[in-house]
């Protein structure tokens, strides 16, 4: 207030806003990211039913991409079988960097209740693909992948562009 | 047409191809044929006019616990509105069944399913090859002595 003001807040009224470069690029990435549609079993359902009106991700700015190459995120939900393992594998190398994984439901996260007698199950998706956020639940209720998601942008927030000094490398 | 029935005239065509008819079981009665002679069998049963088996509901494969294995078939008429239960049973080494996928051609893709878990090999089928499971897997999984391999394609298959 008075003679000082335009030394105290130099910027106020207007339209300049002072950020680092790593939280406008992460405030940027977390509030869209996309989502490689990829449902494989029941999870599937209530990944559909969280994009729909009641739950939506679209608030989120989580949209389907049909193709891995757009997007940012895959949300496995479902039951892996092996012979899918292998083209999910091959999908999440076709992703650009960053691409994270979000591991929905049970049957991805540990097999879930085909671990004992299922000869096909892949017992958890981790076993091929690096994980970054595991939702459980069989299935998960809306609100607890959103919960994973919101996680998965927290991650998100406190990533750096810099490089680390200890050597392991930034996520670009 | 009741089964027995179905088994009388079959019999006084075929003679030893049908082998018996079971009764006493708290199923239905089922007829037992050699796996040979399945098709021209299955063929009299669909074109002849007495029986008009147009419809084949279900083909499966059943692993017997004692070194066999069983195709069982289930046949329906639509304009006779009567049914009837076929089983043929083979040696687990020689599992060679006649296939009837060109009699009714629904049997293509359930032979193949019995073929990819239960390892029944069906004779002339036009294309047998695996179905659920992927074409390198080994073994079929659903008889009683499988075991689940330790890898499959580098990753791990038990918990």
């Amino acid at each position: 207030m008075g003679l000082l003001s335009k030394y105290d807040n130099p910027f106020e009224n207007s339209n300049i806003i002072i950020t680092s470069v790593d939280n406008l690029l992460n405030w940027a990435r977390l509030s869209s990211i996309w989502q490689l549609g990829f449902g494989l079993a029941c999870c599937a359902i209530e990944m559909m039913a969280t994009s729909a009106s009641h739950y939506d991700f679209d608030r989120f700015g989580v949209i389907p991409r049909n193709t891995p190459r757009q997007s940012d995120v895959i949300i496995i939900s479902g039951t892996v079988t092996l012979k899918m393992a292998t083209r999910i594998k091959k999908l999440y190398e076709q992703m650009a960097e960053p691409k994270y994984i979000i591991s929905m439901g049970s049957c991805s996260n540990c097999g879930g209740p085909y671990w004992e007698h299922g000869y096909h199950v892949l017992k958890g998706i981790d076993r091929v693909i690096p994980v970054d956020v595991y939702v459980p639940g069989c299935p998960p209720r809306p609100e607890a992948l959103l919960e994973g998601l919101m996680k998965l942008q927290e991650k998100v927030r406190h990533q750096s562009i810099a490089k680390k000094t200890n050597g392991v490398p930034a996520k670009v | 047409m009741t089964t027995l029935e179905i088994f009388d005239k079959l019999k006084e065509k075929f003679g030893d191809a049908v082998l018996s008819i079971i009764t006493d079981k708290p199923v239905d009665h089922f007829i037992n044929i050699a796996p040979d002679k399945t098709d021209e069998i299955c063929l009299l049963l669909r074109d002849q006019e007495e029986f008009q088996f147009d419809s084949l509901s279900c083909l499966s494969g059943v692993d017997n616990n004692d070194g066999t294995l069983t195709s069982v078939y289930h046949l329906y008429s639509f304009n006779k509105n009567h049914k009837v239960v076929l089983k043929v049973t083979v040696n687990k080494d020689a599992p060679d069944v006649k296939s009837v996928a060109n009699i009714w051609l629904t049997a293509n893709w359930h032979e193949r399913e019995s073929y990819d878990l239960i390892g029944i090999n069906y004779l002339d089928h036009p294309d047998l090859r695996r179905m659920l499971l992927p074409d390198d897997w080994e073994g079929h999984p659903l008889r009683k002595d499988y075991e689940v391999p330790e890898f499959y394609n580098g990753m791990r298959v038990p918990y």
